[in-house]
């Protein structure tokens, strides 16, 4: 399920190249979903970061402040992402300085796969945008060429 | 088959593979571990009696994998389920008497975990009377942790000399040819195998194992696992090897006939290239934990595809793949004699690079491909000493074409089944797969 939420503090990537940070969350050891996601992004034009698996949530923060990004893609797919995402995003939000940050989720969220869904509560925790995996990637991709055009509309407006 | 010479001191594991070699039977071998002490026993006695040439597998959890023993305390004292058999927690007597139990003294056991700092596990296994176990410096810390390297070469030393003093002749296996269990040339799988070896040896090991996971072509395979054997028998003299083969380990068949066609392919390549060990998987592997009849229905149908193909030595051709492997083998022992500072500048500088690996302590300039006839090769090599041979008009990896690529032996083993029309098939997504 894809939630993008333009108007409420999304800051979308833009067609200009920009940087992503990836990042597993804490007890996520797969990798296989992050160097698809960089491989995706890479095709779109983006640098990527790619911070890897099982990744501390102080960790997450600090390369945050390290690298700079322009958006956060956080993806799991052990089953735990639901709480672990909501575990990070509410630290996350309570930096002054990354409150603002873009940052996204997908995956496979938790664990009874097609009966879950934790999009209303993941955006409520702070995310600007969930994409759950019973829907595809498809989605995702088209969560970021809207985003791109929403800016450059922004921007000529 | 077994290399080197009958000076080296082998213990209960290498000469239960040595003597099996020797009467010409492939052993077979399990993914296996319960937290209990029943359940474990239970396991390791029916592959112990299986119809089959066995050795047993402990597979410790993934509390005890990380070191976080009191965890792993409370889940049992909670009867709360583990992935694996707590062998920290259940301490040494407890896991005597439950191999004990088992019946066989003479039954060769190994524990696998895939810790990059293995010291307190090794203590672990030794106290409880075992003398074989599996991983490496480079293989355990690369794929599955964010340990530094350095850190996890160091802990590796100084378990693999804790195990040659405590147990002559205790047995260590490379994880080196599984690195990411998929997508890794096989150049570079053959290599770390090696060079993990050399390191056990270093740090005072007579009785090795090097491993080889099956990868996408059975050509190019065999010619790995040649390649392996030959460099084995260059660098690894006065040592006791042996090679061990693993059942694909990357994205597997959903269709029961898929999933037993790749496992029986494995055992007949394991019997054609002279693999003395072959580690299995399940048909349950793609949907649930394997229980203990899935093994041993593994193991006996892997056994009985072995003895049909008998041992027919096969012609292998040359595409320059031993002279890949044995570049990056030099290429790292030129950057001084000890081989855990090899690797440790090899993979700083990107000489040593696996495709897709995400730790911080590697170059992450390589990619892979698998090109027309199924065989990987490298489509970007970075600084490793290798060439790169990209496809002719299509020298960008697609994310399209990476999954397709993750899932091209799920596809050639499943689509044959599916195109029979008696299954359907579960849905199930690539990239949730485990590393193995």
């Amino acid at each position: 399920m894809a939630l993008p939420v333009p108007g409420q503090g999304t800051h979308p990537l833009g067609d200009r190249k920009r940087r992503v940070l990836i990042s597993s969350t804490s007890s996520d050891s797969h990798t296989w979903n992050l160097v698809f996601l960089q491989i995706l992004l890479e095709e779109m034009g983006h640098d990527v970061i790619n911070i890897g698996a099982c990744v501390p949530d102080e960790f997450l923060i600090a390369e945050c402040r390290r690298t700079g990004p322009d958006m956060v893609v956080l993806s799991s797919v052990n089953g735990h992402g639901f709480l672990d995402g909501t575990r990070v995003i509410s630290r996350l939000r309570r930096e002054p300085d990354l409150a603002h940050l873009p940052v996204l989720i997908g995956g496979k969220l938790g664990t009874r796969g097609e009966g879950d869904s934790f999009g209303e509560q993941l955006m409520a925790a702070g995310f600007d945008a969930v994409f759950e995996d019973t829907k595809g990637i498809g989605a995702f991709r088209e969560y970021l060429a809207t985003a791109g055009r929403a800016v450059e509309l922004e921007a000529t407006a | 088959m077994t290399g080197g010479t009958e000076l080296a001191v082998q213990g209960r594991f290498g000469t239960a593979v040595s003597a099996a070699a020797r009467r010409g039977e492939l052993v077979v071998q399990p993914r296996m571990g319960m937290p209990t002490v029943t359940e474990m026993q239970q396991g390791l006695r029916a592959v112990r009696q299986a119809r089959a040439t066995t050795v047993g597998t402990i597979t410790l959890d993934s509390y005890t994998r990380v070191g976080d023993h009191s965890s792993a305390r409370r889940a049992l004292a909670a009867g709360s389920d583990l992935n694996g058999f707590p062998i920290v927690a259940h301490g040494a007597d407890v896991t005597r008497e439950m191999i004990a139990g088992v019946g066989d003294p003479g039954f060769a056991i190994q524990v696998r975990h895939g810790s990059p700092l293995p010291l307190g596990i090794v203590q672990a296994l030794l106290d409880a009377g075992l003398d074989a176990t599996e991983g490496g410096p480079v293989s355990y810390c690369l794929p599955y942790s964010r340990t530094p390297l350095k850190e996890s070469v160091d802990a590796w030393a100084r378990s693999c000399e804790l195990l040659a003093e405590r147990v002559p002749g205790a047995h260590l296996e490379s994880f080196g040819g599984c690195m990411l269990g998929q997508l890794c040339p096989p150049s570079l799988l053959v290599a770390i195998s090696l060079l993990e070896g050399i390191f056990f040896r270093q740090h005072g090991l007579s009785s090795v194992s090097l491993s080889y996971a099956q990868q996408t072509s059975f050509a190019q395979d065999m010619e790995a696992i040649a390649a392996l054997r030959r460099l084995a028998g260059e660098f690894l003299t006065g040592t006791q090897w042996h090679v061990v083969l693993y059942t694909y380990m990357g994205v597997f068949p959903q269709t029961t006939g898929g999933a037993l066609e790749l496992l029986r392919s494995s055992a007949v390549l394991a019997r054609v290239t002279g693999a003395e060990r072959l580690i299995v998987k399940t048909p349950a592997e793609a949907h649930r934990i394997p229980t203990i009849a899935d093994n041993v229905q593994a193991l006996e149908e892997a056994a009985r595809t072995a003895r049909e193909v008998g041992d027919a030595a096969s012609e292998v051709a040359d595409s320059g793949l031993y002279a890949e492997a044995r570049a990056l083998v030099e290429t790292v022992l030129d950057l001084g004699s000890d081989v855990g500072q090899g690797f440790l500048k090899a993979f700083s500088r990107g000489y040593l690079d696996v495709p897709y690996c995400l730790h911080a302590d590697t170059a992450q300039r390589t990619r892979a491909y698998i090109d027309g006839e199924g065989r990987l090769q490298w489509l970007s090599a970075g600084f490793m000493p290798v060439r790169a041979v990209p496809p002719a008009g299509a020298a960008r990896l697609s994310a399209d074409g990476f999954l397709h690529m993750l899932s091209h032996v799920q596809r050639s083993f499943d689509t044959p089944e599916l195109d029979s029309g008696s299954r359907t098939l579960p849905s199930r997504g690539v990239l949730s797969s485990s590393m193995g």
